[in-house]
């Protein structure tokens, strides 16, 4: 039934953009029926897959095609209805913010496109999320990456949204090949398309570690896990921001949805792997968080977070499979639960930060960090939606980031706690890099936030900001509630994750649930005073300087009259110490002309941190390639009638091999 | 019942009252070493008392972020307060992984007091701004690094158990070792979170090579009063934590136990103090290594514990 419910939904979605195309290019009927249409299947998704998640139902389901052995199969099971939420929650919010966001009226070009594949996208999501056999999920798969990049490139007429759409098809398409090898050898190993365990000593060890290796590899590049991470922030960037919310918000989240699926398959891995997916996982969260410091393209740091994000994800899963290989079922629960519930939580502040960011650049049109500045004035309520937004990535309490964080260390602090020697025992040396990433995060969002929100305006542009129409603060404003529901009453989402745990983790012992590991009430107790505190001091304060209207002023600066917007500190000399003391493996770049002489001319200082795998590793290589295969572009001429003779020559090889070449060698030598 | 009562409300005495005074200790240390007669033990409560009287004065680039900042820091610094054993007794509050939610006040203490440096649009608090967050991610390190050693050698993963554990477990060998070194970082942690010498100096008179001093130059009257007052907090309960380590022991009696602890943290206060007078603030491109090497010293803490 459950399931049932899902395929409407996606079938409302993916169609949603479809009626737009027979109307005109100004036409705001089009947009009208979509976002009825994508809202609609998304809510009944969502509440769909919120039951089927809390009821822990399992349901299957198969379609015959024409060909017996291309039957697709489905199957809702809780991991798969856990993905599905946050598809669809982001899915609605950002339908409704880019129905102003992004308005036919204004994009008459590409409004229509957009919505079209914005439909596919979640509807394609919602189909690899339910995607029950290797043929259904590689399908489902490319038709996500597809509309992804249709989605990315939306703008397709600046070149610098050309060249990241280049490299993220690039790189998906490298995954997917490896994604294709995986399911090729699974198929092989089990007879069967469909996911079916691996039989215990059914495949060599070797085998096992392949298959681990190309999940890797498939799932990571679509995750964006160091080093595979290099095509994400460019293409983050360059996308309209309700694309980027959903593309950081779930899109990367399907890459840790399909390494959950395929280690479901898998036998019990040696501890070694949790222990590498562990340090892979605390490498992708400080490199992330450290080259977002470096970025003073708003939407590219925010992008960098998602690497930042996914490590801190990657680490929960590593530590549950230390948990699994330990058989210590409470570090698994703990680190499953912090994997899954990170994702649910990244997925809201994140996409709130997208969104916000996305209207900065609808209100004061630049997202330079460096030209804009105080726009809380003018922009009050998405700037206290961004400031709930930053202290929720910070995993600051009493927001929802503090909850997922709390419960990756509280595994990690177990495995040191619980004294039960073993390799695993160095994992907690990766606590002080979580705690050194959250606290660089605060230092990065301290700048963007202050930089972007507060002190003065940097340019004419900030200054004649505008506040964002109601129908994006409003999106904004739900996924700002979702943060702090979660982070005030997290007791009621541990169920869920009990339910997805209970499934996931295969254990002799079960795993406890998660109400016993961690005592929520304390620490709810603790938030409701926070901010009940924080409330009544405002509100003292407040009553203080009504009192009296308080003295208004210029800002001190040693005396200066009149200080003016350029002595305000940049975001670029924010970041500068830790750029500095990072400068080894951000390896930043300065242009420009320091003034020298005596009546020195105009001066002008720039910097910029690069990516350093794509500038550094990747050109080069991809360079080099081009310079040892240009004599191939001889085959590759243009000319037809060649390519005729090529097709004729494959296919007389490829009949050549249906017969055993030894039988052709016998009768030729007349046996 | 009663006795829980007592040592719950001593603790909340303690907490919101006491703080002032391990300054005026400190001042008083650093008069003593430089030959002068100093300001008088309750000064801080004196400028504390002064400043809740004054009116205030904000620039016209503010906003709330402005006046959130130290009403925020205050309150994670007090709710924190709630999370820590004071000498031999139980915290108030104490539960299974509220040491990091201790970590996380803290920084939601940060993350308000910097935004708010940033929102006055000067220069100098944004400096200030920048090195508290630069120099706290390497402090954070080291904090969760000592942490991670503690609940090692207790076995415990709640700052009360973990703190008590040196009154009980043995500490001669590897593991008493391990404390010493924990015991070293937390004194450097100590120092760095609370803006001291060696890493800043909080009575240089140049904003430019100020770290907090300088991220709070705009604000006045009783938003001022509530700063000081929240690093008075933060500098005691950092001082709590530490006495622990050095004075791991409990005399029996719930009065001796007080005046132990009282006793204890005015001595930490004159530690701080002797290191203010005998010492120069390090020039600030090696603090970073100060920290990286506190953190250090808490891995061999940890490699110490695992033998």
């Amino acid at each position: 039934m459950y399931l049932d419910l899902c395929l409407v939904a996606i079938l409302l979605t993916a169609v949603s953009g479809v009626p737009g195309l027979g109307f005109g290019r100004r036409s705001a009927v089009g947009q009208g029926i979509a976002s009825l249409l994508l809202v609609a299947g998304a809510l009944l998704g969502a509440a769909t897959a919120l039951v089927a998640l809390t009821s822990g139902t399992i349901e299957t389901s198969s379609f015959c095609g024409a060909l017996p052995e291309l039957a697709l199969h489905l199957r809702l099971d809780p991991l798969a209805a856990f993905f599905l939420v946050p598809v669809y929650v982001l899915g609605a919010a950002g339908t409704l913010y880019g129905g102003r966001y992004w308005r036919q009226a204004e994009h008459p070009e590409n409004g229509r496109k957009l919505r079209l594949c914005f439909g596919l996208l979640i509807a394609s999501l919602a189909a690899v999320a339910l995607a029950a056999d290797g043929f259904a999920f590689l399908f489902a798969w490319e038709i996500s990456a597809l509309s992804a990049f249709f989605l990315m490139t939306t703008e397709d007429d600046q070149s610098e949204v050309q060249q990241a759409g280049w490299v993220y098809q690039v790189a998906m398409h490298a995954g997917t090949l490896a994604l294709f090898a995986l399911f090729g050898l699974l198929w092989a190993a089990t007879g069967s398309l469909e996911f079916h365990p691996l039989p215990a000593g059914a495949s060599r060890p070797g085998v096992t570690s392949v298959l681990f290796l190309l999940a890797l590899l498939g799932f990571g590049l679509k995750a964006g896990i160091v080093p595979l991470h290099f095509w994400l922030p460019a293409a983050h960037a360059s996308a309209p921001s309700h694309v980027s919310a959903l593309l950081s918000g779930v899109v990367l989240k399907m890459g840790i949805y399909g390494l959950l699926r395929i280690l479901t398959l898998l036998p019990t891995p040696p501890t070694a792997v949790g222990m590498g997916l562990l340090a892979v996982g605390a490498g992708s969260a400080v490199y992330g968080v450290l080259f977002a410091l470096g970025q003073h393209d708003l939407k590219r740091l925010l992008a960098y977070h998602s690497v930042e994000n996914i490590g801190i994800i990657v680490m929960g899963l590593g530590l549950a499979l230390i948990g699994v290989s330990a058989k210590q079922p409470a570090w698994a629960a703990l680190g499953l639960a912090g994997c899954l519930l990170h994702v649910w939580n990244h997925a809201l502040f994140k996409a709130l930060l997208f969104l916000a960011a996305g209207s900065v650049v609808h209100g004061a049109g630049t997202r330079e960090i460096d030209r804009l500045g105080g726009l809380a004035k003018p922009m009050a309520h998405t700037a206290s939606l961004f400031a709930i937004g930053a202290a929720a990535i910070c995993g600051l309490p009493p927001l929802n980031g503090f909850v997922s964080e709390l419960l990756i260390y509280l595994g990690l602090l177990r495995i040191n706690g619980d004294g039960i020697r073993g390799a695993w025992s160095v994992a907690p040396l990766t606590i002080p890099l979580l705690a050194m990433a959250g606290a660089l995060a605060i230092a990065c969002f301290v700048k963007a936030f202050g930089s972007v929100f507060l002190g003065p305006h940097r340019s004419e542009q900030a200054a004649r900001a505008h506040e964002a129409p109601s129908g994006m603060l409003l999106a904004m404003l739900a996924l700002a509630l979702g943060c702090i529901g979660i982070g005030a009453l997290p007791v009621f989402v541990m169920p869920a994750l009990d339910r997805v745990i209970e499934t996931w983790v295969r254990l002799d012992s079960p795993p406890p649930p998660l109400a016993e590991l961690v005592p929520w009430p304390p620490l709810m107790g603790i938030n409701a005073v926070l901010v009940v505190g924080a409330l009544g001091f405002a509100l003292l304060v407040r009553s203080r300087s009504r009192r009296g209207t308080p003295a208004q002023t210029v800002t001190w600066d040693c005396g200066y009259a009149r200080p003016g917007s350029s002595m305000a500190y940049t975001a670029s000399s924010f970041a500068q110490i830790l750029v500095g003391l990072y400068a080894w493996l951000l390896r930043p770049r300065s242009l420009g002309a320091v003034p020298s002489q005596l009546f020195p001319p105009a001066g002008s200082f720039h910097t910029r941190v690069p990516e350093q795998v794509v500038e550094g590793v990747l050109a080069p290589l991809w360079a080099g390639f081009r310079r040892t295969l240009i004599p191939l572009r001889a085959v590759q001429h243009g000319q037809i009638q060649q390519y005729l003779v090529y097709v004729l020559v494959t296919l007389c090889v490829l009949l050549a091999s249906l017969h055993p070449l030894g039988d052709i060698l016998l009768r030729m030598l007349g046996w | 019942m009663v006795k829980a009562f007592a040592t719950l409300l001593i603790h909340f005495a303690l907490l919101t009252a006491a703080p002032p005074l391990l300054l005026g200790v400190i001042n008083k240390t650093k008069a003593w070493f430089a030959g002068r007669r100093g300001p008088p033990l309750l000064q801080a409560y004196y400028d504390l008392a002064r400043l809740f009287r004054k009116e205030m004065v904000f620039s016209r680039t503010t906003t709330w972020v402005f006046r959130a900042g130290p009403v925020v820091g205050v309150s994670a610094a007090l709710l924190a307060g709630l999370l820590v054993p004071f000498g031999a007794f139980d915290a108030p509050v104490a539960f299974t992984g509220d040491l990091v939610l201790f970590a996380y006040l803290m920084a939601l203490g940060r993350f308000f007091t910097t935004a708010a440096a940033l929102d006055t649009g000067s220069a100098f608090e944004g400096m200030g701004a920048a090195r508290e967050v630069s120099f706290a991610s390497l402090a954070e390190a080291a904090l969760f690094m000592a942490f991670v050693v503690l609940v090692r050698f207790s076995g415990s993963l709640s700052l009360t158990p973990m703190f008590h554990a040196p009154m009980t477990a043995p500490l001669h060998g590897l593991p008493g070792a391990a404390v010493f070194l924990v015991a070293v970082a937390l004194f450097v942690v100590l120092l760095a979170e609370n803006a001291r010498v060696p890493v800043d100096d909080p009575n240089t008179h140049l904003e430019l090579t100020m770290i907090h001093e300088a991220m709070v130059l705009d604000h006045s009257g009783p938003l001022f009063g509530l700063i000081l007052y929240g690093a008075a907090v933060k500098l005691f309960l950092l001082s709590a934590l530490l006495l622990h380590l050095l004075l791991p022991f409990s005399l029996g009696a719930p009065l001796l136990d007080w005046l132990l602890f009282v006793a204890g943290l005015g001595a930490i206060a004159v530690g701080i103090g002797v290191v203010e007078s005998i010492m120069a603030r390090l020039r600030l491109r090696y603090v970073p290594s100060l920290l990286i090497a506190s953190a250090i010293l808490c891995v061999f803490g940890f490699f110490l514990t695992l033998a």
